[in-house]
């Protein structure tokens, strides 16, 4: 069994710009933020023998883009948490003895479209056949599928769910990396312009392009590192089904309530221990659903608890303290950035610092509800 | 009730054939487990419940109710914004993706949980879409 804390991320960063970055096509934008993760670790390509990456055929694009002979890849691409899983399945093989030092890189041209990621649904995919004639185009018009089901089972009102919206931005403003910094109102999300009913602009993500990077390796190893390490105690991870429609609960993911609890259990930590957590927001009701199937509110609750500012500046659990998915950055996968932001909050460096933050959970999603991971950081081995 | 040009167009495979030849027929064809009884959707041809390649395909009442939907603000080829796109809750458990015909596209006209009933609508020769309209209760 691997233990809470035997693996640490020794180097954390994102490609050098986000958000417009015309001038890189994707793979430098994972290339931009591998070379500053190596420079933030004092580590040269020589000395990682593991990659990850999303996506086929790709470990081997980055591995040779960069110059590193690797011993040990993983492409797994379950969407925009697949870094969470990363980091689970790199500090997994680390354990075992297959590789010792992993990059895991991040880069998506997400609005240049400089080599971008094409999205086609093919139409004899299940996906294809059994959701694409019915009108979607993209994520805007199929992660809220579920959103008015959750809003009448729980009684959440209109208010209430650009109330997240709100509490994001004032975190953005915190940022100077951030897309949107200007503070907005529950009035100016209700009146942004309407994408796909019950969801307006305002709630939706950013589409950006950036990049990220984090190296694990043994925490034996990571004292030897520039940086303080950044402990993973503990992380899991599930998937459901690609198609919207066809998930079992349109109130809650069980691909959250798989990953987030094992991550907890591997940890050994309860809720109270969290000090700070970022919950993937690609739209509004991520959030809402992310505290309620982690554990962290009961089902209904989260609507009051963000409501209440519990999650803003100088709540008792401050969320997306990077302006998150809505306000900071969003190149397609966000989760990287997600992970990113908590490694800075641990070692006491994010822009929006939190006082005195020990651990800090980064809860991804993948696809429309389709996949999750969660990881469990600590600036102090247990 | 046709359809506008442009629509994405499912292309069938072997395991899914029957769902869309039923269509075609104008019949709503839903599997049922073996070993459970317990309807499913979408078509294959083992239980997602208990693996059995025992399965039965069965005809659907054709009722359901609105489950959850998103009204689309914005251009997409075959359809005219705002549209929406719904969830409807069959009788028999499963759920499916679909549109809501012969009904304003609005919050107000698509009321959650009001019931629906099978309209299918032509596509082409070959493809036939399982949609659904409001039913008239009164």
């Amino acid at each position: 069994m691997i233990n809470p804390g035997e693996i640490a991320i020794v180097g954390a960063a994102e490609s050098t710009r986000i958000g417009t970055v015309p001038d890189m096509a994707q793979i430098m934008l994972h290339a931009d933020a591998a070379l500053n993760a190596m420079a933030d670790a004092g580590l040269k390509p020589g000395d990682i023998d593991g990659v990850a990456c999303v996506g086929p055929m790709m470990p081997q694009q980055i591995a040779h883009y960069l110059g590193i002979t690797a011993k040990w890849v993983d492409g797994t691409g379950v969407g925009g948490c697949s870094f969470m899983l990363h980091v689970r399945h790199a500090a997994a093989a680390i354990h075992a003895g297959y590789c010792k030092t992993v990059l895991i890189t991040h880069g998506e041209s997400g609005k240049s479209r400089v080599n971008g990621t094409p999205r086609p649904a093919e139409p004899q995919s299940l996906n294809g056949q059994f959701e694409a004639p019915f009108g979607p185009m993209g994520p805007p018009t199929l992660f809220p599928i579920p959103v008015l089901r959750y809003m009448k089972t729980y009684g959440v009102t209109h208010e209430q769910m650009a109330q997240v919206a709100v509490v994001q931005r004032e975190w953005a403003a915190k940022n100077p990396r951030a897309a949107f910094k200007d503070p907005i109102t529950i009035d100016d999300v209700l009146n942004s312009k309407m994408i796909a009913y019950p969801f307006r602009l305002l709630q939706c993500c950013l589409v950006t392009d950036g990049g990220g990077a984090l190296i694990l390796t043994s925490s034996d190893r990571a004292k030897d590192f520039l940086n303080k390490p950044c402990y993973i105690l503990g992380a899991g991870e599930s998937v459901e089904t690609t198609m919207v429609s066809q998930m079992e609960d349109f109130t809650s993911s069980r691909a959250f309530r798989m990953a987030g609890p094992e991550a907890f259990r591997m940890a050994g930590i309860r809720h109270a221990d969290v000090d700070h957590l970022m919950i993937y927001d690609a739209f509004a009701h991520l959030p809402m659903y992310g505290l309620e199937d982690l554990g962290f509110v009961k089902r209904g609750e989260a609507k009051d608890f963000i409501w209440e500012r519990n999650t803003a500046p100088g709540g008792k659990l401050p969320i997306n303290t990077n302006g998150g998915g809505l306000s900071y950055t969003h190149t397609g996968m966000y989760g990287m950035f997600a992970l990113q932001e908590s490694v800075r909050q641990v070692r006491g460096i994010a822009p929006a610092q939190v006082p005195n933050v020990k651990i800090s959970v980064a809860h991804g999603v993948g696809g429309m509800f389709s996949a999750s991971g969660t990881v469990v950081l600590s600036n102090q081995r247990p | 009730m046709s359809l506008e040009p442009g629509r994405a167009r499912p292309e069938p495979t072997p395991e899914t054939r029957h769902f869309w030849e039923g269509l075609r027929q104008g019949k709503l064809l839903l599997q049922r487990c073996g070993d459970t009884g317990k309807p499913y959707f979408p078509p294959r041809p083992f239980s997602p419940y208990t693996g059995t390649r025992n399965v039965e395909v069965f005809e659907a009442s054709g009722r359901g109710t609105l489950y959850s939907y998103v009204i689309h603000h914005r251009p997409v080829p075959g359809f005219k914004p705002p549209y929406g796109i719904a969830v409807v809750e069959l009788e028999e458990g499963p759920r499916m993706m679909t549109n809501i015909v012969e009904c304003p596209q609005t919050p107000e006209a698509l009321v959650l949980d009001m019931k629906l009933e099978f309209a299918p609508t032509k596509m082409d020769d070959d493809i036939t879409l399982p949609l659904f309209r409001r039913v008239n209760e009164g």
